[in-house]
Formats: structure tokens, C-alpha cells, sequence
């Protein structure tokens, strides 16, 4: 079992560094550079400025000097924000992101796997093709439209909501609807289907046979099968909604990691965007490892690791 | 001997988009208190929707559109879900074909067994593991005080079939329905299989019923037997005289595509040509007619009734009325069974 951690850590440091060498490369093989400016900045201030942060050294002495930069968590100097380290954008930012994030999967889960488990008790009756009819809905219009929407009725028309900003409780509303739309519809939609799919076992009819309860038989038998699939998607969507969405942040005015890592796209930011990308990744290769743990927990015939 | 099971007259059907499938047409046979009942047919023959009836299994579209069923002197075809649940598990089992999939993977074998044995008998979590390793003693899985905690997959198709049987006789059922309980097994281990549901049955005396499609499996255990075709029961009888002088066509034919130990070398099977009836819209006649050698105009038109050959032997087939022509092998003229 230790082994298999080991392995496993082994792995996600490897592809740590392909991910960090590949970004680190790329984003220097674009034309432009962080201190590009439309109105061409003089050469004598480029050239203190390139010296200041190193970037006249050849690639590999800069790509190396970032390595070890990052072996010790220190992400460098952001190029845009002048005096704040990447490490504090990201602990300025991810607290925002992650809290929205949060609250967006405890929405998805505690609202998605049941209306995906009704639907599917309900199979082809009124209340399933209601709750289709909004999971594709909310699968299909985009998060900025949705909260768009979201804006124009509850801050605009009704006036119940803030239009911006974190600073109210009421100020999540807005934000974690519209960031947890996408993966709630996706949620009940891949709950239903699956649960659809575990009820047509032999095992099920198994437990019917055996005079069990219809409330054991779907709320026992049937859904930890069902699950299985859900706990799957569920890993890699929290990594993406707790870093936070570009759209849903600038949208609401939200403080999060998301702006600042589109915005160092455009600034040829070179250490934020390889910072949050690493920082992304990380925590993605993380859930990842999360989800195959919780199978072993749901499925016993996955056993992380056992020598056969 | 009193009668643990009368199925009387009963019919299904399954509603689909394409119309009514009329899986079982208007059986009606019993069973008597520790009978070995078996009911062989092919595929689609109605021997499944007969036992799923029974135990009041038939799921949407499906529908029991007639007749009644009586367990032990009760109606039950006439009981909804949540009556029918304190009787299944608890006085009617039953297993299934493939055991690789009848067991829920993600729930050990004691789990599954323990939550049956309570949800039908007042006991301790500790005594309901006490009978649940006793029955798994039963049916011949070493070390069962360890085996119990192993999950299906950690076990063999053959001890999967141990397992199931073990849960389905772990509140003594008095009747107990077998579909196909052997037939994703290894030959050996149906045997084995086989001689376990024998003794166990009459170790706590349950009665069973064996859906098959397997003659051997029916020679091999069953006291009585039932030939199913086309949704209808084309003869009944002991296990004995029918294998002695079948008086049905179809069973004659089925006896003939199996493969004897006595048969000269050069001897051939044959098989039944054709395929079974479009149960969606059944002919209005014998449904075995449009395969059977011996096809008469009537066959066609109308069913034939059930011929009485013996006490407890009914064939029902044209041959065996009076004014047939002569086939050799039937016993022409018997009287229309009554019962």
C-alpha cells in the first residue's frame, strides 16, 4: 500500500514537471514579453528591469533557477503586479475562488445526485422530463449568460441580490449559482443514468427476490453502485470549480485566482501563469488521487496497489 | 399430501410499444408439499415470467392479466409490494441464472446475508451471523466463519451459486424457485450444485421449483416435471412416465436434440426446426404446430385440451384425441382433464 503511494507521488511529481516545463517554454516562445508596451519602453530601462529579473540569462539558466524556486514553494515575483511574489496572489486569490468553489459543490452534490436519483425513480414521468428539461438547460446556456441572467433579475429587477462583490453573505448567491449550474445539470444527468443503468442488475432484482424493501433495495443496493460513476466526475470538477472561473469572478467582482490568471496570460506574465497553472495542476493530480481513494471505499473490487 | 403451490389459469403479459407480448397464456399447474417441480422449455417459452409471477417479480410493462396464484393456502397473486416482500426471502426463494452478476459487488457476503436474515427473522446482528455461517456450512464453503467477510468477487461462479442458495435458504423457505441455477456453471460443479439444493431441501424441507432448459438437469433432480412452449404447458407429468412416453410432440423433440450415452455411433441428433412463436401475436392455435411433424388442420385452428394420460399426466396435443391418425408412441383417446 505504501508502495503504491509512493508511486503515486512519484508520478504526480513527474507530470508536475512536464506541465511546469511545458508551460515555462510555450509561454516564452510567444512574441512579446512581460515588459512589452504599446508605447515602446526605452531600452535602458528594458535592459535594468530584464537585468532585475534575470530575464537577459540563457532559457535553461532561467528554467533551472525557477526549478529550484519551485522545489522550495517559492513561485517567483509576479512581472505585472509589481512587488507581490506569486505566492501571495495566490494566497490572496485562492481563498475567494475556493470559498465560491466550495459552496458550488456542496450545492452539486447535496441538489444533483438526488434530483438525478428522483428523475430516475421517475422515469419517463412528468417530474424526470422537468428535471431533464432544466439539466439540459443548464448544461447547454454558458455560465456568462447564466449570470448574466442571475444579474438582470435578482439584482436588477427584484433587487434582492448585490450585483457585485463578496462582501455579504447574499453576494455568494449569485456566483456560486451561476459557477455551479454547468456541473449540477451535469451531476443529475449522470446520476440519473447511472442509477438507470444499476437498477436493470441482476443484483437488484437479487434483493427484490429476497423481500428486501424497496427503500433498501434503491437507498442501499442500488446507489453505491450508482455512485460510482458520479465520484469519478466529481474529483477533477472540484479541482477546476475551487481554482475558480475567469468569467463567474470578473462577472461578480469576485477577489479570486481565476482574473489573475487570465489577465497574466495577456501581461506575458511568465511566473503567475506557470505559477497558478503548476498550482492548478497540483491540486487536480491531488483530487485525482482523492477520487481513487474514495473507490476503494465504494468498491471493493478496486484495492489500490495490492500485489496480486 | 397437501399442495404448497396452485398456479390457476395464470396469464402475463408485457405491455411494450409494439403491443401486448403474451409471455404466459393461461397455465395453471400445482405443486405438492416437497415435490422437486421442474420446468424445462426453450427460450421465451414462459418458464422465467412464470417463477417472476409467482414471486410477484414482473416489473414494468409487465402485468399478471389473469388467473391466481395460492401459496400455501393463501392467495398471493392478489397481494401488492410491500405484502409480497414479507413472503419473499421468507417463504418463497429464489435464485438465479448467473451468479457473477446476482450479487451485489459492493457489499461483503455476510453484509448481504445478515440484512435478508433480519429483515425476516427477530434476531441479534451476532445470531443472524451464527445461521448465516450456518447455512454457508451447509452448502459447502470451507472456513465459512472467514469467508463470510470475502466480497462476490473474491469467490468462484460455483461458490457465488453456494452463496446465493445459502441466503435464499437462510430463513427456511417452504418453496424455493431455481432459474437456471446451473446453467453459467462449470458441468462439475452443477452437479455439485444440483446435489446441495437436493439435500438442503429436504434437510429444511423446502419444496422446489427448477426452471431449466436442460433435460439432464431435470432427470438428474426432479420428482415432477412441466413442458413449457410458446407461453402454454404442453405436458405435465412425473419425471418417470414422461421420460418413459412422452405423449407431447414437443417433448419428444427436445428428447431427441439431446445427446444420449446408449445411442449407436451413427446416430444422429435432430433437431426441432423452426423457431418459437412470435409471442406478440401468438397463433391462434397450438403454438408448437407451425414445427410439429405431425400437424394437423386443427392444430392450427384451435388449442387442443389437456388430455389426462394417467393420474397426474396430461398432454395437451390433437394426437391423443380419438379420431387422430395413428403416430406411434401416443395413447390415443384419453379423457379431457377436469382439474
Amino acid at each position: 500500500m505504501n508502495g503504491y503511494y509512493a508511486k503515486r507521488i512519484l508520478s504526480a511529481l513527474i507530470t508536475l514537471l512536464i506541465i511546469t516545463t511545458l508551460t515555462f517554454v510555450m509561454m516564452r516562445s510567444i512574441p512579446g514579453g512581460p515588459f512589452t508596451r504599446e508605447r515602446p519602453v526605452p531600452d535602458e530601462i528594458l535592459k535594468t528591469l530584464n537585468e532585475k529579473y534575470n530575464l537577459d540569462a540563457p532559457m535553461y539558466e532561467q528554467y533551472f533557477d525557477y526549478i529550484k524556486g519551485l522545489v522550495t514553494f517559492d513561485l517567483g515575483p509576479s512581472y505585472s503586479k509589481i512587488g507581490t511574489t506569486v505566492n501571495d496572489l495566490i494566497i490572496s486569490g485562492f481563498p475567494a475562488s475556493a470559498r465560491i468553489g466550495l459552496y458550488a459543490t456542496i450545492l452539486i452534490v447535496i441538489f444533483g445526485i438526488p434530483l438525478g436519483i428522483i428523475s430516475a425513480l421517475k422515469q419517463n414521468k412528468p417530474i424526470d422530463y422537468l428535471v431533464m428539461f432544466m439539466a439540459t438547460l443548464g448544461v447547454t446556456v454558458p455560465s456568462f449568460v447564466m449570470a448574466t441572467l442571475i444579474i438582470y433579475f435578482f439584482a436588477g429587477k427584484l433587487g434582492i441580490l448585490p450585483s457585485f462583490g463578496v462582501t455579504s453573505p447574499l453576494g455568494y448567491v449569485g456566483p456560486v449559482l451561476a459557477l455551479s449550474g454547468y456541473s449540477l445539470s451535469f451531476v443529475a444527468r449522470l446520476t440519473r443514468s447511472s442509477m438507470l443503468e444499476v437498477l436493470r442488475q441482476d443484483y437488484i432484482r437479487t434483493a427484490r427476490a429476497n423481500g428486501l424493501s424497496e427503500f433498501k433495495v434503491i437507498y442501499k443496493h442500488a446507489i453505491k453502485n450508482a455512485l460510482i460513476p458520479v465520484v469519478t466526475y466529481l474529483g477533477p470538477m472540484i479541482a477546476a470549480i475551487l481554482t475558480g472561473s475567469f468569467v463567474i469572478e470578473k462577472i461578480f467582482a469576485v477577489p479570486g485566482m481565476g482574473r489573475y490568471f487570465v489577465e497574466s496570460v495577456g501581461n506575458r506574465d511568465y511566473t503567475t501563469i506557470t505559477g497558478i497553472t503548476v498550482f492548478y495542476a497540483a491540486f487536480y493530480i491531488l483530487m485525482v488521487l482523492l477520487v481513487d481513494i474514495a473507490y476503494g471505499f465504494i468498491d471493493p473490487r478496486i484495492k489500490l496497489g495490492k500485489e496480486k | 399430501m397437501s399442495k404448497i403451490l396452485e398456479v390457476k389459469n395464470l396469464s402475463t403479459s408485457f405491455y411494450t410499444h409494439m403491443g401486448e407480448v403474451q409471455a404466459v397464456r393461461g397455465n395453471s399447474f400445482s405443486m405438492e408439499k416437497g415435490d422437486i417441480l421442474g420446468i424445462v422449455g426453450e427460450s421465451g417459452s414462459g418458464k422465467s415470467v412464470t417463477a417472476l409471477s409467482i414471486m410477484g417479480l414482473i416489473d414494468h410493462p409487465g402485468k399478471i392479466k389473469d388467473g391466481e396464484i395460492i401459496f400455501n393456502g393463501e392467495v398471493i397473486s392478489t397481494k401488492n409490494n410491500e405484502e409480497m416482500c414479507k413472503i419473499r426471502g421468507k417463504e418463497i426463494s429464489m435464485i438465479f441464472q448467473d451468479p457473477m452478476t446476482s450479487l451485489n459487488p459492493v457489499f461483503t457476503i455476510k453484509n448481504l446475508m445478515v440484512e435478508v436474515i433480519r429483515r425476516h427473522q427477530k434476531v441479534s446482528k451476532k445470531k443472524a451471523l451464527e445461521i448465516a455461517i450456518d447455512k454457508l456450512r451447509m452448502v459447502g464453503i470451507p472456513e465459512p466463519e472467514k469467508r463470510i467477510h470475502a466480497y462476490p468477487h473474491e469467490f468462484s461462479g460455483g461458490m457465488r451459486q453456494r452463496a446465493m442458495i445459502a441466503t435464499a435458504l437462510s430463513c427456511n423457505p417452504k418453496l424455493l424457485i431455481a432459474d437456471e441455477p446451473t446453467t453459467a456453471l462449470d458441468v462439475t460443479i452443477q452437479a455439485q450444485i444440483l446435489e446441495i439444493m437436493k439435500k438442503l431441501a429436504s434437510e429444511i424441507d423446502t419444496s422446489i421449483m427448477i426452471i431449466t432448459h436442460d433435460l439432464g438437469v431435470i432427470a438428474e433432480t426432479c420428482k415432477h416435471m412441466i413442458v413449457m412452449y410458446g407461453g402454454m404447458i404442453m405436458e405435465k407429468g412425473t419425471v418417470d412416465e414422461i421420460f418413459h412416453s412422452p405423449q407431447h410432440p414437443y417433448t419428444r423433440g427436445l428428447m431427441n436434440s439431446v445427446p444420449r450415452m446408449d445411442a449407436a455411433a451413427k446416430e444422429r441428433l435432430i433437431p426441432i426446426p423452426g423457431s418459437p412463436p412470435d409471442l406478440l401475436n401468438p397463433p391462434k392455435g397450438c403454438p408448437f404446430s407451425y414445427r410439429c411433424p405431425h400437424a394437423m388442420e386443427i392444430c392450427k385452428e384451435e388449442m387442443a385440451p389437456t388430455y389426462k394420460i394417467s393420474d397426474g399426466h396430461t398432454s395437451a396435443c390433437w394426437l391423443i384425441h380419438l379420431d387422430a391418425p395413428d403416430v406411434e408412441g401416443y395413447i390415443k383417446g384419453c379423457d379431457i382433464d377436469a382439474g
